[in-house]
């Protein structure tokens, strides 16, 4: 018994090794496109289900075809967990032949995501993940970060109130690789503007009671209490300084990374003159209204920067394969690196080598209740940044594959 | 009858990847063998521990780390990691082995949350974004388990996944083992009744000790082969929700028996695969899976199967 | 961060605002582990339950009657909540408790797990996990009162107040009332209740409604000061384990007091040492565990 398993195992072994098939490059007949995001937790407002129905106005608008191939749209939950994205990114490049894959709303995910498809060779779009690791350290031939990272929100947000006078600084910061690379880039800008840094707290993730902190940040007297946070922790810190009277007492609050849902779901009453840096804002000009109103007559709210992303990094991702006339990746990458993005989501945007998307990014001001006309009339723009300056430049960052 | 049994199952866990997806299977093996080591514990002394994830994710970072960091072959870095989760079992048995019910779960689940601290604040684990980009290595330092084959167009990796199912294998022998020796029989008669046990000379505390350190040292086996195979470790191994997961896994199959376990955590894992872009519904099922299985069918699937084996009337046996 | 006494004595009332929560949610389930010898997983889950009955009778209620302009208040929902969620309690326990207590006592913490993955799972479904803000604070309790050492916001003060009251009146029924020491009677003895003609069933199955209506007030009261969210009970119930495990569920007066010390214990190390804040708990349970393992105020089983 045992002799003839043994013998299975060696054929079945040489079997395996004599299929070895060498035949890349030929695509399954379908361009398949991945939306992974998350459907139920934490970020499931900010991407989530709008993300998917982004992704099918994009294919749709792009006529459902590319080269004469169908496009094919699947989605998944990552639940924000690492080890699920990496399954389902898996499963997806080695069974279903996706070739790229969307969405992507934390960095655990996305730098999961990343890592398999330079191993498989599937292109990688993150529009929610934060971390600039995955244009740096563990930046990929095939991974594209699309929307904003740590350091150009700061840069725009942190260099730009310090201008306007809030020239001392404590950081409510969220105690995890995000929050701490926000916390330093911001406080860098800060000193970089002639600010100074009072101190900080770093709180645990997913806090609900933020008295302690903000008590802490009310007693250093700072004029400005930096939120490097984001989602649920962001609105909880929020909602009660005010009960704390935080705000009225004179100190402001900045958000170094804020959503227009994290705006809605606060109100104006409460998150009103407060100042951020965002890439995109729907009522920004002609093209991204016209766009995100189509957008509100499907889904019932306003685009948030991700969901907005994910349409633009679709239709900029079929517009490469047909002037690539491929979808082989490399060819797909090599001509999205040549490609100007201009769409109604971003402005002046060029994808550099390192995988950052550089585009321009905008200062807001979220809007009094009496500047307001509609109900999602939340936010004016105040300030144009152009992409280099917000972004970091290739010199200052540490990516293997880019040749200094 | 039951030589059998064990063959097709080994013939079939060695054709399995040409048939279904392998990373897949080899989920299923780990999860199946963090199963049945959960199983000895409470199979055996009736300890339910709520605190099971430490052992299984607290290999995973172990593992993860020194494979990545330290250059160790993948065999050895299971091996270390085996060890690892042994003595983090040694050192909760110690605060908790005498305690009984649903003070020891209750104990075990709060020391878990310890460890997921550690997880999340040690420098090594890479916080929130976990441990990534665990090298699968050289097994002896000779087969690369990286290696994809490609047959009939689908890519297997094949030396990962005989490497799983030899691990599988092995634990799953080990715990046979065990609940076959006379130190299996000493447990179950503890769970029956333990003052006996205690009466006719047995140290009860100690043995239970001993169970507790081979069920965590398991468990760790079966994490530190999931880092290997996802090549990451993440806070979700150490989480709690893992830890009531394998409770499930244990309890749909059949406590206490062999293969209940492997059954259990086939259901669980196959269910959530597919359940996967329901999103939260995930969870409903498995709550309701276990609201079920508590009420209608304690046994288990496994165990009920016995159960309606063991009652035939006699004439009708073949 | 220094630490002048304003500074300690703040942390210390915010402290005593956390406390109070655990307070109340270790006592629930101290009472019902005290009669039924389970230990109820899903308070988490129920008290979460009791924030969103607050949250939907004041946004939904109305618009679902037809009276857009209709709000559940929050005094309506303090009794209305709790009411709601002792019925499904009662449910709970008629259908599905009751068959388990034959058995071992494990399969009731498990089945009570099962009932918190449902109603979270539920919940995540159709709410946003990030949290949703109950708007309907009472006028009364809005604004800040002047301890001296600090501005201490008046809801949080009346939240202390009255989730004190509720313990102590449950200290009171139980250890000093005829209905309190039947209960206890059914305790130690359930048989010998029973012949002397009280209907020990209809007792356990009220003691569990009782128990898991306290996680459903803890629930309508936390809604205004924190997010109403589906996740907001179970990080919280591990951590009352904790406190229960501490105190020992041996009584009444233990669990109230180590909730409260406990809650202080965590408002300082937010001062101390931040990152540890949600985790302080656990380490002084290991360190309770190493010096007297049945807790507290436990008696050794």
């Amino acid at each position: 018994m045992k002799k003839r398993l043994m013998q299975f195992v060696t054929g079945t072994t040489i079997l395996g090794m004599a299929m070895v098939a060498g035949a890349a490059g030929i695509s399954t007949d379908v361009v398949k496109i991945g939306v992974l995001t998350d459907m139920s937790g934490v970020y499931s407002a900010i991407g989530g289900k709008g993300s998917v129905t982004a992704a099918k106005m994009a294919i749709a608008d792009f006529g459902g075809k590319v080269l004469g191939k169908p496009i094919k749209l699947i989605s998944a939950d990552h639940q924000n967990k690492a080890d699920i994205a990496s399954t389902k990114a898996r499963e997806w490049a080695d069974t279903d032949h996706v070739d790229m894959i969307t969405g992507l709303l934390n960095s655990g995910c996305a730098l999961a995501v990343q890592k398999i498809g330079t191993e498989k060779k599937v292109i990688s779009i993150a529009t929610g993940a934060g971390s600039t690791t995955l244009t740096n350290e563990h930046c990929s031939p095939y991974g594209v970060h699309y929307v904003y990272d740590t350091y150009a929100l700061p840069k725009v947000a942190g260099g730009a109130i310090v201008d306007t006078g809030g020239k001392s600084w404590f950081f409510l910061t969220a105690d995890y690789a995000f929050g701490h690379s926000l916390e330093k880039n911001t406080a860098a800008f800060v000193k970089a503007h002639g600010g100074k840094v009072l101190g900080q707290v770093r709180h645990p993730l997913a806090t609900s009671d933020f008295s302690s902190y903000l008590l802490q940040a009310q007693a250093s007297g700072a004029k400005v209490i930096g939120l490097a946070n984001a989602g649920g922790d962001f609105i909880n810190a929020v909602k009660q300084a005010r009960e704390f009277g935080i705000v009225q007492g004179g100190q402001t609050i900045a958000g170094m990374l804020v959503f227009l849902s994290d705006v809605k779901s606060l109100g104006l009453d409460v998150a009103q003159g407060m100042n951020f840096a965002t890439s995109f804002y729907w009522d920004r000009d002609e093209a991204s209204r016209k766009w995100s109103q189509r957008y509100f007559a499907k889904t019932g709210s306003m685009p948030t920067m991700n969901q907005a992303g994910v349409y633009s990094a679709v239709t900029t991702y079929l517009k490469a394969i047909k002037k690539a006339g491929t979808d082989n990746p490399d060819a797909v990458m090599k001509t999205m690196r040549g490609m100007k993005i201009n769409d109604f989501f971003s402005i002046n945007g060029h994808l550099r080598a390192d995988g950052s998307m550089v585009h321009d990014m905008f200062l807001v001001e979220v809007k009094k209740p009496s500047e307001s006309k509609a109900p999602w009339d939340l936010l004016k723009v105040i300030k144009q940044v152009p992409g280099d300056e917000a972004f970091m430049s290739l010199a200052e960052g540490s990516c293997s594959t880019v040749k200094k | 009858m039951n030589r059998k049994l064990w063959a097709a199952l080994f013939l079939a866990g060695l054709a399995a990847p040409f048939l279904i997806y392998p990373v897949f299977v080899m989920q299923l093996l780990c999860f199946a063998l963090f199963a049945c080591a959960f199983n000895l514990l409470i199979g055996y002394t009736g300890l339910l521990s709520f605190g099971h994830a430490a052992f299984f994710g607290g290999a995973a970072y172990v593992t993860g780390y020194l494979v990545k960091n330290a250059g160790l072959t993948p065999e050895l870095g299971v091996i270390v990691g085996t060890l690892a989760a042994g003595l983090m079992g040694y050192i909760f048995g110690i605060l908790t082995i005498r305690r009984q019910g649903i003070y020891f779960a209750m104990i075990t689940l709060a020391l878990a949350q310890v460890i997921y601290f550690i997880a999340l604040k040690a420098p090594f684990t890479g916080g929130e974004d976990g441990l990534q980009d665990v090298p699968r290595g050289m097994f002896l330092g000779l087969v690369d388990l990286g290696h994809t084959y490609h047959v009939a167009g689908k890519p297997l990796e094949l030396n990962l996944y005989y490497f799983v199912f030899i691990i599988f294998c092995i634990g799953f022998w080990i715990i046979h083992r065990a609940i076959h020796s006379p130190f299996g029989q000493i447990l179950k008669a503890i769970r029956e009744n333990e003052p006996r046990a205690i009466s006719l000379g047995y140290k009860v505390e100690r043995l239970k000790l001993l169970a507790f350190v081979i069920s965590a040292s398991l468990a760790g086996t079966a994490g530190a082969t999931k880092s290997l195979v996802f090549q990451l470790a993440s806070l979700t191994d150490v989480s709690w929700h893992t830890s009531g997961e394998v409770v499930l896994m244990t309890l749909l199959g059949g406590l206490g028996t062999v293969l209940g376990p492997v059954v259990g955590a086939f259901t669980v894992v196959a269910l959530q695969a597919e359940l996967s872009a329901f999103g939260s519904w995930v969870t409903v099922v498995i709550g309701v899976t276990f609201v079920v299985c508590v009420l209608s069918f304690r046994r288990g699937f496994v165990g009920e199967v016995l159960e309606k084996i063991r009652t035939r009337p006699p004439g009708q046996n073949d | 961060m220094h630490l002048s006494y304003q500074v300690v004595l703040a942390q210390l009332m915010l402290g005593l605002n956390i406390g109070a929560f655990y307070a109340i949610l270790s006592l629930g389930l101290a009472v019902i582990f005290g009669l039924l010898n389970i230990i109820n997983f899903a308070h988490g889950a129920l008290y979460m339950l009791g924030a969103f009955v607050a949250l939907l009778g004041y946004n939904e209620l109305g618009p679902l009657l037809g009276m857009p302009d209709f709000h559940m208040n929050y005094w309506t929902a303090l009794l209305v909540a709790p009411l709601v969620v002792g019925f499904l309690g009662v449910l709970i326990e008629k259908t599905m408790l009751r068959r388990l207590y034959k058995v071992d006592h494990l399969y009731g913490l498990l089945l009570t797990f099962g009932l918190a993955l449902i109603l979270q799972g539920v919940f995540t479904n159709y709410f946003n996990v990030s949290g949703i803000s109950y708007n309907g604070k009472p006028e009364i309790l809005r604004g800040a009162v002047n301890l001296k050492f600090m501005m201490f916001p008046t809801y949080r003060l009346w939240s202390i107040a009255i989730s004190l009251a509720v313990c102590f009146a449950t200290w009171f029924v139980i250890e000093r009332t005829k209905l309190g020491s039947y209960l206890r009677a059914g305790t130690e003895n359930p048989s010998l209740v029973q012949a002397f003609g009280i209907n020990v069933p209809l007792m356990i199955t009220l003691t569990y409604g009782f128990g898991v209506g306290m996680a459903a007030f803890a629930g309508v009261v936390a809604a205004p000061i924190y997010s109403v969210s589906p996740i907001m009970g179970s990080e919280l119930i591990i951590t009352v384990f904790a406190v229960v495990v501490i105190g020992g569920m041996g009584s009444i007066m233990g669990s109230i007091c180590t909730g409260l010390s406990l809650g202080m214990l965590e408002g300082l190390t937010k001062v101390i040492y931040p990152p540890a804040a949600n985790t302080v708990i656990f380490f002084m349970m290991i360190l309770v565990l190493l010096v007297k393992p049945e807790g507290l105020f436990g008696k050794e089983q």
